[in-house]
């Protein structure tokens, strides 16, 4: 049984496109069969994030403007078997696909993958729609910050009147030493306020810079990054893999605290 | 939880969360016309068994008023229910 998962944020640069082809890395390796979708038309860079921006030759608008078929426009990923993009426009406007056409060429791609993952552009307009109203399920990235999360409520409101049940959250680039110090939301801090499920949280890493540059991404690798995106495929799949100890020991008076509360 | 809260102070994250609550509680409060046309609705419903009243000068909104008690002195506000709702006539 396929599913076609959308991942979104509301908020711009909170990490949506890395996760996805990290998550899409994570599952191929995991021998499901996965495509990435980027549905940001105009400002495509999934491609970049997955190191394939050399082998574009026909993209989404393409597909569904009929100027070829499906399988045309799909990029094979370098390493991972199983593992496929359907890159976006650059030079096409938002405006140029509607949220049926969407939903008709996921449909197409769902006969043929395990997975169907949307990359949502940021914002919750045209191109946000399109993405929603293909997908059954939605993650949610959000990272420990006010403006990110106080979106991320906004976004969850609106999935929850499109009618998607199944959102999870996960919560990206979570420094461990603020939070120690008392300088940044924990995850369950951000769970409390939106009070929908966590599905990952994912350490902040120089590492993931330093993917991005080579356009390699790092799930499944033995770093605690790599770990964490794993575990979030598991999740995906329905498997209960028990969170990675990342929350940072609490200080003496924040222990004092919980004994007084 | 005063002397909690001494602790507390000195953390930028438990800003952060407080910041959020605020600013979630104003944003899902009027984010949504639909619910609120919704509850004039039902509120017009239930006060029409009882009298008669006039619906074009009927005006709800959701405002945020000074909290009492303990939070009072720390400034904070809660949400609150406005509403004016003229009575043309009781129904006996």
């Amino acid at each position: 049984m396929s599913e076609v998962i959308v991942v979104t944020s509301g908020k711009g640069g909170v990490g949506k496109t890395t996760t996805t082809a990290n998550l899409g890395t994570g599952l191929a390796k995991l021998n499901k069969k996965v495509v990435l979708v980027d549905t940001d038309i105009g400002l495509r860079n999934l491609d970049v994030v997955l190191g394939l921006e050399n082998r574009i030759v026909f993209n989404l608008v393409d597909v569904i403007e009929g100027n070829c078929k499906a399988a045309q426009a799909m990029i094979k990923d370098k390493k991972c078997d199983g593992l496929f993009l359907m890159p976006a426009a650059q030079t096409r406007d938002k405006d140029a696909v509607t949220p049926e056409q969407m939903k008709e060429l996921v449909d197409e791609l769902r006969k043929d993958f395990d997975y169907v993952i949307l990359d949502c552009p940021a914002g919750i307009e045209q191109g946000f729609k399109n993405a929603v109203a293909a997908a059954d399920r939605a993650l949610i990235v959000t990272t420990p910050e006010v403006s990110a999360v106080r979106d991320a409520d906004r976004i969850i409101g609106l999935l929850e009147a499109n009618e998607i049940k199944n959102v999870r959250l996960i919560v990206n680039r979570l420094n461990i030493d603020m939070v120690k110090h008392g300088n940044m939301m924990t995850a369950q801090d951000v769970v409390d306020v939106l009070s929908i499920d966590l599905i990952g949280v994912v350490p902040y890493d120089e590492k993931i810079v330093v993917s991005t540059n080579t356009g390699t991404p790092i799930a499944g690798d033995n770093s605690t990054v790599g770990q964490s995106y794993m575990n979030i495929c598991h999740r995906i799949m329905g498997e209960d893999v028990p969170f990675l100890d990342l929350e940072a020991k609490k200080g003496f008076f924040a222990r004092l605290g919980e004994l007084f509360k | 939880m005063k002397f909690m809260d001494f602790f507390k102070r000195k953390s930028t994250s438990n800003i952060a969360k407080e910041r959020l609550k605020l600013v979630l509680v104003s944003d899902r409060a009027t984010t949504s016309p639909e619910i609120m046309e919704k509850m004039k609705n039902d509120i017009i419903e239930v006060l029409s068994k009882y009298v008669e009243i006039d619906q074009d000068g009927l005006d709800i909104k959701i405002t945020q008023v000074e909290a009492e008690g303990d939070d009072a002195a720390a400034g904070k506000t809660v949400p609150a229910l406005y509403a004016n709702i003229p009575i043309k006539s009781m129904k006996h």
